[in-house]
């Protein structure tokens, strides 16, 4: 990190606690703590884009993976869900991937022919014709469990921090079959490869009620930290808040939020420790030249294609680390959430605005950019009352733009790509 | 046993329907492709861009609807949509001269472009939010049916309806009159000559003094015409929400991936094949395969593939069996 560098970081620290003064110092923990998140999630698409040059702009499936982690892992089991319907359930599920994983034995086993095709086809329809015959029942006799309070199995009861790295194991599952499909063609191929499995496993999480209660949403998941109103009934709590001479209720909301920050603080910096020492590792070295030239990198010897997989799985599983967390701070599964211009476009603003390939720029450009992504709602908000101020207060005009100055985001946001592309193409921290 | 009446039910949950969804994709697919076949990148602004094109008709509605000017059965928006394109032909040549013509002359790479595609899309999409705001708009007036399901049961004495929207006539006609045009261009003409020469071999086109700036001007044009009428089309047909443009991504892309990217008739074919693929897999069954069978072997479900919520996911399968077992899709696109 250069002298250059640390004014960077310092000069986004200093937005976030002038936000605090001008603010309120809540809202300036809350953008902190979603910043740090960003900065996660950018590490994760900067692993796969800035290391390898790999395409993907699925990372909204990738963070919605993780939050689903969050509810498996969290939530208590419902019981009474389960002897409804849970072992048939799995046990359809289980034919499912059965029915799958033989067509393709016996697609690679079967010479090309009518034979294969008519083979196949017929497997695959009656292991649809069984799925489903076991599925649909146990699916409407879960989801008639109180289906105002869960109509879903629930998950297994475990502490919440569990969920992380289980949000990372799955996006990595998730990026190994999709690896599989479409590494290997050419990058925008890729891309909308990515973008459609993305859709898809949203879909999934929105519509699968018995799995996920989909869009009746899981609310109040357990929290790694206190909850305020425990908080401020204990002593040492009053008596802290006492000393420092401030209110006990918007104390112990900043308190709430500043333990969150030294979680994420944690895992932020364990996961930069280990991509600044995997960068300037070999490993390191070498995806970078295949990124740079993989016919060179495959005339060495190296397995472009396996290597392309890896990072695409450790990039992905940051994603879904990051996806649980989201999900975590906000204490609630909201499948509709997951839209992709904020979960995957706004990620790929960061990475390049920081600077791709850079680690630290990955991490910057998470920082300023969501900073920005929230506080342009209020600045723009400043700037159309005071390009408006001549207008009578209650012209059609003006109403309309000052209405519009929370759809300013998506503008501002592919504005700053653009001019970052034109005229700083290498990002606010260049690769070194 | 009842052939008539099972016909009648699938032309009127599948055919039709397929038929004019089909047209919207393949527009936007042809959209799509050709940029792709001059510029060589996937234009991801693509869907924002539609409703960019979508908006405008819908003001121009609102404004001839406020002068009292209508086309009788006729939806008004025909009026509007000559005004629709031209915007949005001026917003695509715009966007072309500011921002990728600067890549093109320092011979950026092609990743560079789908990324400054990604900023684009931002940019319109914002825009059309600012402008028009996130919801709803309903501007189609004038008759709503050719032939209403009612009307089909008293004149065939049939059991089922059969509906034929007029979006969806109006739909269909001008993607057939438009694609007759545009291959009539594309192979007839000198200018779409040498717009498939330079798609084909750049360096040969440039040798024998083909204007690279006119062609991609002339794609621009083109493209940006037919994004305008998709847009159009789909949100007289669905209704206009800026959002579900952007979701209309994935389906148009996977027509023209499907039929082969920078081939314009493998995106006509690939936009019926995913609508109809789209609609037939998610369609329930059970009342045509009802009529078709004795009493006695009614089918009790639904007969139902896939349930509607996940129409997506038939794209995005298309897409993938096509990468996998045939990259440079159906008719043979310019991939690799």
């Amino acid at each position: 990190m250069t002298g250059r560098d640390r004014l960077c970081f310092a000069a986004a620290i200093g937005l976030i606690v002038v936000a605090g003064f001008v603010q309120s110092w809540n809202t300036a923990f809350a953008i902190l703590n979603f910043a740090l998140i960003s900065a996660i999630l950018s590490l994760g698409i900067n692993i796969q884009w800035g290391y390898a040059g790999l395409f993907n702009i699925g990372a909204a499936g990738f963070v919605a993976l993780g939050g689903f982690a969050v509810v498996i892992v969290s939530v208590p089991p419902v019981e009474e869900a389960w002897r409804a319907g849970g072992v048939r359930v799995l046990l359809a599920l289980l034919i499912g991937l059965a029915t799958v994983l033989t067509a393709i034995f016996v697609w690679g086993r079967l010479r090309p022919g009518r034979i294969r095709t008519i083979s196949v086809v017929a497997l695959l329809c009656t292991g649809l014709w069984v799925y489903r015959w076991l599925f649909d029942p146990a699916v409407s006799a879960i989801e008639s469990v109180n289906p105002a309070g869960t109509g879903f199995l629930g998950g297994l009861g475990l502490p919440v921090l569990l969920a992380w790295p289980v949000g990372g194991l799955l996006a990595a599952a998730a990026a190994f079959v999709i690896g599989k499909i479409a590494l290997g063609l050419r990058s925008d191929y890729l891309a909308i490869a990515t973008l459609g499995i993305a859709e898809v496993i949203i879909a999934l999480l929105k519509h699968e009620d018995w799995l996920t209660r989909g869009v009746k949403n899981v609310a109040g998941l357990p929290r790694p930290v206190p909850y305020e109103v425990d908080l401020q009934r204990t002593d040492w709590f009053a008596n802290l808040a006492n000393r420092l001479d401030v209110e006990l209720a918007g104390f112990s909301s900043i308190f709430v939020k500043l333990c969150y920050t030294a979680i994420l603080l944690a895992v932020l910096i364990s996961l930069l420790i280990l991509c600044e020492r995997a960068l300037k590792s070999p490993w390191g070295r070498m995806m970078r030249a295949i990124r740079e030239n993989e016919t060179a990198a495959e005339a060495m010897g190296k397995d472009v294609k396996r290597r392309h997989l890896h990072v695409f799985m450790l990039g992905s599983a940051v994603c879904g680390i990051a996806g649980a967390m989201v999900t975590t701070l906000d204490g609630q599964f909201t499948p509709a959430a997951y839209q992709p211009l904020r979960f995957t476009f706004l990620i790929w603003v960061m990475v390049i605005v920081g600077g791709s390939g850079n680690n630290w720029g990955a991490v910057l450009g998470g920082i300023v950019i969501w900073f920005f992504w929230i506080e342009v709602e209020t600045l723009g908000h400043l700037l159309l009352d005071a390009a408006t101020v001549w207008m009578s207060p209650d012209s059609p005009v003006r109403l309309h733009l000052m209405d519009s100055a929370a759809h300013m985001r998506n503008l501002t946001m592919g504005l700053v790509l653009l001019l970052v592309m034109r005229f700083r193409p290498r990002g606010i921290i260049p690769e070194r | 046993m009842d052939f008539l009446n099972a016909a009648a039910a699938f032309a009127n949950f599948v055919l039709v329907p397929g038929f004019s969804y089909g047209s919207q994709l393949a527009l936007g697919a042809l959209g799509v492709t050709l940029v792709y076949a001059v510029l060589r990148f996937a234009n991801f602004a693509h869907g924002d861009t539609m409703a960019f094109g979508g908006m405008t008709a819908v003001f121009g509605t609102w404004w001839l609807q406020s002068r009292g000017i209508d086309l009788g059965p006729l939806p008004t928006t025909l009026i509007a949509l000559p005004f629709s394109i031209v915007a949005t032909i001026g917003l695509v040549l715009l966007v072309d001269r500011l921002i990728y013509r600067h890549y093109r002359r320092v011979k950026a790479p092609l990743v560079t472009f789908v990324i400054v595609s990604f900023g684009v899309m931002l940019v319109v999409n914002g825009l059309v939010r600012l402008i028009i705001g996130p919801d709803q708009q309903r501007f189609a007036d004038g008759e709503r049916f050719i032939v209403s399901a009612r009307e089909f049961k008293s004149l065939t004495g049939l059991q089922e309806g059969l509906a034929f929207k007029t979006t969806q006539g109006i739909t269909i006609v001008a993607a057939v009159v438009l694609m007759a045009m545009l291959f009539w261009f594309l192979n007839r003409t000198r200018t779409g000559k040498s717009m498939r020469a330079y798609s084909d071999n750049e360096d040969l086109a440039l040798l024998s003094g083909i204007n690279p700036e006119k062609v991609v001007a002339l794609c621009w044009i083109i493209a940006g015409g037919l994004t305008a009428v998709a847009g159009v089309l789909y949100g007289l047909d669905k209704i206009f929400k800026p959002f579900t443009y952007f979701q209309l991504l994935l389906p148009i892309f996977a027509a023209a991936v499907v039929g082969g990217m920078g081939n314009p008739i493998g995106a006509v074919a690939g936009g019926y094949l995913v609508a109809f693929s789209e609609i037939g897999i998610t369609y329930a069954f059970k009342k045509v395969v009802n009529h078709l069978l004795p009493q006695a072997w009614e089918a009790q479900g639904l007969l139902q593939l896939l349930s509607t919520e996940y129409k997506f996911a038939v794209s995005f399968v298309m897409l993938v069996i096509v990468l996998l077992l045939r990259p440079t899709g159906l008719f043979r696109g310019r991939a690799f």
